[in-house]
């Protein structure tokens, strides 16, 4: 093959990338949009086999096989025996640590991609060249272990709360310092060892970088760590002259950058706030009479009397649905009232749940039609019509306090205003506060109906109770 | 490839990204991260490319690590991406879908 067509081939799997996302603004595309990014993907892996990318030092590219073919073949047989069947297999609630660990992953090829390249340019390396490898292997490493963590926290191997140790942010700053100097010293002394080092400092940049950020906004982590992954690949195909990895990348990397500041916004702070609020967050004053305040709980059967003379319904689903598996029961119990001509919605909130989109692909999981599915904007004005507002696992995404109290951690963040509906159930499995730790005055409001118990359970005596009904 | 063609690329492709990722609506933000990520799976071209120019083992060694990790992030990506696009349904379909499913038990 030669180098018009092979470069024409990259091309071609750069437009298919950009089809890929461009699919993805409509659900009706999008399965389309993400098969011919898929094949544009296995066009360019394959025409990579057919050409030979010359060497650096400027020797003349070798002829046909390419060097260690079989090892090759071998490795991506190997990368195919892992990836496919634990993408095949995951629980859709699961869906949040697979993404982080697969951008995990693939940040940490790109580094080593990166190590490999620059040990093999040696000393022909140009500075441009060197500048960009050190990017891609710092970025890397950090979007690889920090992947890592995060993963870890949303199996729940380790802690999901804030990871905050006395003197941390000192101990960041110093590590970031480090690498940076590491960083010159690498670019100045071209050396394997330095290189190594920058390695294992990024590496543990990375691990510090995720520990201080909590479960709530691991949403925001996620997908930064993806911009930065995407941007890795940019730099990799600078050193490597491919196209293609630098049109790939950069689409990642925008995208990615898109998707974060669309997550902070929704939480209503900044990024920079995001990422280092556990450093500088004061605790908050414990409130020690919570758990004497009266709170009015009911049964299954009164909550299903209360929607049978609802007009109007809104279910507003939190990461309690998703640790509850009650998805399907949850559309079971949409279908019944629908039947009932019930006019039911859910309010989705853009940060409920771990990752952004989170509960939509939970209820799509269930078959709830996506036009059934409110964001935030559609369903607030609608509260105030709205007969019963049942809140399932969620808390902080509809506390009030964001609203009136300021100096709260969550104050600004936008909520699914359910406080103005005429009744609101909360599905909960204790008086535990949400995940911020802040007290919600709603639980104490007199329209206010608790269910207490296992979102799953709970939903399937209501759906019986109203069948009864 | 001279640098000002690279700078032109990487700066099209910003605004091309940015124009395209902003129009997707928050329905599919979980797919539009999970297909994203399978995206920078390309890199596994660039690792194909670098196991091909090793000269020593340890950089074939490295290589090879690099192609076993982004195979699973380009593939498994793209799978997971469409199983999950698979699940979004207009209203028609989705209550043929729950009609089949109860058919099924």
């Amino acid at each position: 093959m030669n180098t018009t067509l092979y470069s024409l081939i990259g091309l071609g799997a750069g437009v298919a990338f950009i089809l890929a996302l461009k699919g993805l603004s409509h659900p009706k595309t999008a399965r389309r949009g993400n098969l011919i990014g898929a094949a544009g993907a296995t066009v360019a892996t394959l025409s990579v086999f057919l050409y030979v990318t010359p060497p650096h030092d400027g020797t003349a590219a070798h002829s046909l096989p390419l060097h260690h073919l079989g090892l090759i073949l071998a490795a991506i047989a190997v990368g195919l025996i892992v990836g496919v069947p634990a993408a095949r297999k995951v629980e859709m609630t699961q869906m949040p640590q697979l993404v982080a660990l697969f951008n995990g992953v693939g940040g940490g090829a790109a580094a080593l991609v990166a190590i490999v390249e620059y040990l093999n340019l040696g000393a022909d390396a140009t500075t441009a060249e060197v500048i960009f490898t050190v990017f891609t292997v710092v970025v890397g490493c950090v979007s690889f272990s920090g992947s890592i963590i995060t993963f870890m926290k949303l199996q729940e191997l380790m802690t999901t709360r804030p990871v905050v140790f006395p003197g941390g942010r000192f101990v960041i700053a110093g590590t970031l310092v480090a690498v940076l100097g590491t960083s010159v010293w690498v670019v100045s002394a071209l050396g394997t060892t330095p290189l190594l080092v920058l390695a294992a400092l990024s590496l543990l940049f990375g691990v510090l970088f995720v520990l201080p950020v909590g479960g709530a906004d691991v949403p925001i982590v996620i997908s930064l760590l993806n911009a930065f992954t995407g941007l890795t690949v940019a730099a990799s195909g600078y050193v490597l002259s491919s196209t293609l990895l630098i049109i790939a990348g950069t689409l990642v990397g925008a995208s990615g950058t898109i998707l974060t500041r669309l997550m902070a916004e929704a939480m209503g702070r900044s990024l920079f706030g995001t990422l280092f609020g556990a450093f500088t967050a004061k605790p908050q004053a414990a409130s020690t009479s919570a758990e004497e305040r009266p709170v009015r709980s009911g049964s299954p059967d009164d909550v299903a009397i209360l929607l049978n003379y609802a007009r109007r319904v809104v279910i507003v689903p939190g990461f309690g649905l998703a640790v509850a598996q009650a998805q399907h029961t949850v559309r079971e119990l949409a279908d019944l009232m629908i039947s009932k001509g019930i006019d039911v919605a859910y309010g989705i909130h853009p940060v409920a749940g771990r990752m952004p989109g989170h509960m939509n692909v939970l209820l799509a999981e269930a078959n709830v039609p996506y036009d059934q599915l409110a964001e935030m904007d559609e369903v607030n004005p609608t509260f105030g019509q709205t007969d019963v507002a049942i809140v399932i696992g969620a808390n902080d995404v509809v506390n009030p306090a964001a609203q009136t109290t300021p100096g709260c951690p969550i104050y600004g963040m936008p909520i699914l205003e359910v406080n103005h509906a005429s009744n609101i159930i909360f599905l909960k499995r204790s008086m535990r506060p949400g995940f911020a730790g802040i007290e919600n005055e709603l639980l104490y409001d007199p329209k206010t109906m608790l269910l207490f118990g296992d979102a799953k359970a709970s939903l399937t005596k209501v759906v019986s109770a109203l069948k009864a009904l | 490839m001279d640098a000002i063609a690279i700078i032109s690329i990487f700066v099209l492709a910003v605004f091309v990204g940015f124009e395209v990722v902003s129009k997707v609506s928050s329905t599919l933000h979980t797919p539009l991260m999970s297909g994203a990520n399978a995206i920078h799976g390309v890199i596994l071209v660039g690792a194909i490319i670098v196991a091909d120019h090793s000269k020593t083992n340890l950089e074939l060694g490295l290589s090879l690590a690099a192609i076993v990790l982004a195979t699973i992030n380009m593939v498994g990506g793209f799978v997971v991406t469409d199983r999950m696009l698979e699940m979004f349904k207009p209203k028609k379909d989705a209550a043929k879908a729950v009609a089949d499913e109860k058919g099924g038990k």
